[in-house]
């Protein structure tokens, strides 16, 4: 293998960030406002949902697998979520209650599709794709039973104020105030920064980037998607990890879902569905090998932007939604045949 | 010298890496030579320039004293030389006669115009070579994975004879296996060497090497150290011919 | 030639009552369920019903046999779906374009089903292209042209069916052999009987749906394809042992576009079917997860997501397993929703099978 040096090779290791500026400013210029404040919190508010599903779907390409459930786990929980939200505040609750206690019910179901994928990958050694897709199927028809097929509303304003609300706003002579819109007459100019859900995703993606570059945890996850063999030889307790694993990918999706219900006010068992395709291909592009052994969170972040951009980008432009689909595609396997390719150029430090 | 197959002056390099240098050997109709050498000697590379998967930068090959140009393994199988990987490359999932055939499956009529594959006539040619090599498969319908390691060394020597192999390479042939079934393959291999086959053999085991070789070429770092006649030299010596301690030029 | 194959469990051979059980469960969980519906399901168990659930998995089972090939080669193929209303659009939007331009209906349809294979080939030959000689992995392959598949179905219908097609197609598509008025006696073939009017329909009596004649002549080749020819041996030994396929010379990559042109090929001949079933070119939506579905009948069928395993009729039982499944939920009060929840659970059962009697198929 010859090594390439110079220029071009640090070009072509961050082709991704490259690719992500040009496309930047190709769609300012053509559809304009990206490099505003308010153009960059809307693709980031937009971005919140991906990131956090592609992030669950991190932590299990990198042990060589692949969670098929995570878009529709974020729907059952968006819709438990929902559901719980509606029914505490029926019975009277104050809504920020209603919400907190449906939140965290919501976080706790949320374990238990991750906790039957791990069993079932790594105790009756079911292939991952098989796994996760059996549980998405159990995990939609749950869903779908619980709202009969429609999306389940009657869930306290709090939500929305909460999901779409922002983590500071500045007013000229007023200052700065966190997390509440400040009460001011109406037509005053009102700078609104950083969503709120934008906070909390960022806090969590950046737990888990930490968590899997830092810890012992991570190290591990790597050792399995790298050989399973080398790491069971090691006395890693890999049936235990690959359960926590799987996991931490429901867990996240279902943060995910919850964050939409707040966003949205609204639960549907679809919700994902759509974004199962996007958080598999911004985890390719962010240079993780489906082979496992590779790949990072704040890498996979990467993909997510470029995808974001790209689907805001177009909408924009007036392309229709489903041409995003045909960019998505070639994309994904342009991102794969370049690490087929010059594959010391993604994995540079591994 | 009347050499089956003969390599003068093989060089192989891998960018900065000399894999293979200035090597020169030869092997006579049958005779078995057993190559030696610690890892990373360049026996792999060797046999492999052999059996065409790599080209040489340098040197010629000879077979059945003509020149010959392998430019890949399908011109290397298709003068007869074989060679069976420490793998085997057979197919787990399909049975004996299959992956004796495989790639050359024989065909008959059915229903006058329909092209169906001949398997009465493959299950019936496959016994018929295994109990050339004296090789006992019970059930020539199970499937391979169900078979020993032994048994399948057996099938994948098999499907090389099959195929009228003049030359056979065989890498470890008895590494992996039971103590029965290694004194097995050496009968197998000492019944190919009675049938006129030239055979190099690769094997870190010693008893194994001695038992069936006529002659022995040691590499180390690519070169060829040392070349013995079995019966002349022992154990021993040659050891240390692989490991260093000796250099002697031929 | 049968590969015998004895129930090993933990090294001990089992007996072989249990092998053949293990071997055949999905045959028998079909039983099961076909009886269980007939008491619980309105009307399940008649002779209407049951040409029903056949003549509607039609496209499932063109589906699925698409997947068997791709799935015994060893690679994975989550386009099909899609292709599917990539094929229906393009086909229906060429019949009806061109018969409103004046072209006969005959020569209209004809077209169309050539455009709309041809949509489908193309996507299939690109990504076998892409899997064979850039090695990209399979499940990345296809979706990526999954992705392009439904981009170009959006372009050409913008979301709605495609309707105004030429006249004939319903007629062919959810025809009969043969039918049977028992109150008048009167009976014809092919079509209704002259003199049956709208309200005797209820009582006419429907023998074998086309549609049944077209399964039976082209599952029967592909089960010829698999089995009694080089290609379909060397299909398993490439999903086998890749590299055995390589060295005993077969043109691996030749083959592997081959299969994915095969897959797609189906996959777009589903589609026309569906047109000439529903009289529309519909496109796929999100929710319907045809590809999964077929996955999952070919995984209950009994091959295994490594390649190397796996038989038409064997996918077929998978397939006509779940639609009884669906059917019988339906007849029997049972929510739609609760077929996702089966069949997940059905595929565990399968694919734990498969773990604990890992030699029998």
């Amino acid at each position: 293998m010859r090594r390439r040096t110079g220029f071009a090779s640090f070009l072509g290791q961050r082709w991704a960030v490259l690719f992500f500026l040009v496309e930047l400013v190709f769609f300012s210029f053509l559809g304009g406002g990206f490099f505003s404040l308010n153009g960059m919190q809307i693709v980031l508010f937009y971005s919140t949902t991906l990131a956090l599903l592609a992030t669950a779907e991190t932590f299990v390409i990198v042990t060589g697998g692949i969670d098929f459930s995570v878009g529709f786990v974020m729907g059952f929980a968006s819709v438990v979520s929902a559901k719980l939200a509606a029914a505490f505040d029926r019975m009277g609750l104050p809504p920020e209650l209603s919400l907190t206690f449906a939140v965290l019910a919501t976080l706790a179901m949320g374990l238990l599709p991750g906790f039957v994928n791990g069993m079932l990958v790594a105790r009756l050694k079911v292939p991952p794709f098989l796994a996760t897709f059996s549980v998405q199927g159990i995990t939609y028809g749950v869903s779908l039973i619980l709202t009969k097929g429609s999306a389940a509303t009657n869930v306290p304003n709090l939500a929305n104020v909460i999901g779409n609300g922002y983590f500071m706003y500045w007013v000229r002579g007023r200052g700065l105030s966190f997390f509440l819109r400040p009460d001011v007459p109406r037509g005053t100019n009102v700078v609104e920064i950083i969503p709120t859900m934008v906070v909390v995703t960022i806090l969590f993606v950046a737990i888990a980037a930490f968590l899997l570059k830092r810890t012992r945890f991570g190290q591990h996850t790597y050792a399995i998607g790298g050989s399973m063999d080398a790491a069971v030889r090691a006395g890693i307790n890999t049936k235990k990890h690959l359960v926590l694993i799987y996991v931490i990918s429901s867990f996240l999706a279902t943060l995910s879902g919850i964050i939409y219900m707040l966003e949205y006010v609204t639960g549907k068992s679809d919700a994902g569905s759509s974004f199962m395709l996007d958080a598999v291909v911004a985890v390719v592009i962010g240079g993780a090998s489906l082979f496992g052994g590779a790949g990072t969170v704040w890498k996979t972040i990467l993909g997510v932007l470029i995808l974001s951009v790209l689907e805001m980008g177009l909408k924009m432009m007036g392309v229709q939604t489903f041409d995003k689909f045909i960019a998505v595609g070639i994309i994904l396997v342009f991102a794969v045949l370049i690490d087929q390719f010059f594959p010391e150029l993604i994995h540079k430090e591994d | 010298m009347g050499y089956l197959l003969e390599v003068r002056d093989i060089t192989k390099r891998f960018g900065g890496l000399v894999a293979v240098n200035n090597v020169s050997m030869g092997v006579h109709a049958g005779e078995v030579v057993g190559l030696l050498g610690d890892n990373g000697a360049g026996k792999s590379t060797l046999i492999k320039v052999i059996s065409g998967v790599y080209q040489a930068e340098e040197g010629k090959i000879f077979f059945q004293d003509k020149e010959v140009h392998i430019a890949s393994p399908m011109d290397a199988l298709a003068m007869g030389i074989e060679t069976i990987y420490q793998d085997l490359a057979l197919a787990e999932n399909l049975n004996t006669p299959a992956n004796i055939f495989l790639g050359r499956e024989k065909m008959k009529k059915a229903l006058g115009f329909l092209n169906v594959l001949d398997h009465p006539y493959m299950q019936a040619e496959s016994r018929k070579v295994l109990e050339k090599l004296d090789i006992l498969i019970p059930s020539l319908r199970n499937r391979i994975r169900a078979l020993s390691g032994g048994q399948r060394q057996a099938v994948a020597i098999s499907r090389s004879i099959y195929w009228d192999a003049k030359f056979l390479i065989m890498d470890e042939p008895t590494a992996a296996l039971g103590v029965a079934e290694q004194k097995k393959v050496i009968g197998t291999i000492n019944l190919l060497k009675s049938h006129g086959i030239g055979i190099i053999v690769i094997s870190h085991q010693m008893h194994d090497v001695f038992q069936v070789a006529d002659r022995l070429i040691i590499m180390r770092r690519g070169e060829k150290v040392a070349e013995r006649i079995t019966r002349d030299t022992t154990a021993d010596e040659i050891v240390s011919l692989i490991v260093g301690a000796e250099t002697v030029a031929r | 030639m049968r590969h015998t194959s004895v129930a090993v469990v933990n090294g001990k051979p089992r007996s072989p009552a249990v092998s053949i059980l293990a071997r055949h469960w999905a045959l028998l969980f079909l039983a099961l369920t076909v009886t269980v519906f007939s008491f619980t399901g309105r009307n399940f168990f008649a002779l209407n019903n049951f040409q029903s659930i056949i003549h509607l998995a039609t496209t499932g089972l063109l589906l699925a046999s698409a997947e068997t090939f791709v799935i015994i080669a060893g690679g994975i193929d989550i386009s099909i779906g899609f292709l599917l209303g990539l094929s229906a659009v393009s086909s229906a939007s060429t019949m009806q374009l061109l018969f409103a331009a004046g072209w006969s209906a005959p020569a209209s349809i004809v077209a169309g089903i050539s455009v709309g294979m041809a949509a489908s080939i193309a996507c299939g030959l690109a990504a076998g292209i892409l899997i064979a000689r850039f090695r990209v992995p399979p499940f990345i392959a296809t979706l990526g042209t999954q992705g392009i598949a439904i981009g170009i179905s959006y372009h050409i219908c913008g979301g709605f069916p495609i309707g105004y097609l030429p006249p004939g197609l319903t007629e062919i598509g959810n025809g009969y052999l043969l039918y049977i008025h028992p109150p008048s006696g009167a009976w014809s073939f092919f079509q209704r009987p002259d003199g049956i009017g709208a309200s005797q329909i209820k009582d006419l009596v429907r023998i074998i749906p086309f549609s049944f004649v077209l399964l039976a002549v082209l599952l029967a080749v592909l089960w010829h394809l698999l089995k009694n020819t080089r290609f379909g041996q060397h299909t398993y030994a490439i999903g086998g042992s890749m590299d055995a396929a390589v060295r005993a010379g077969i043109d691996t990559k030749k083959h592997l576009i081959l299969v994915y042109v095969l897959s797609a090929a189906l996959a777009g001949f589903a589609g026309i079917v569906d047109v000439f079933q529903s009289g529309n070119g519909n496109y796929t939506t999100f929710g319907a997860q045809l590809e999964l579905f077929a996955i999952a009948a070919v995984i209950i069928g009994g091959a295994s997501l490594f390649g190397g395993k796996g038989r038409i009729i064997a996918s077929v039982v998978g397939v006509i397993l779940l639609k009884v499944l669906e059917n019988g939920l339906n007849l029997s009060g049972v929510e739609p929703f609760y077929r996702y929840i089966a069949v997940g659970l059905i595929l565990i059962v399968a694919v734990v099978i498969d773990q604990l009697f890992p030699d029998l198929f």
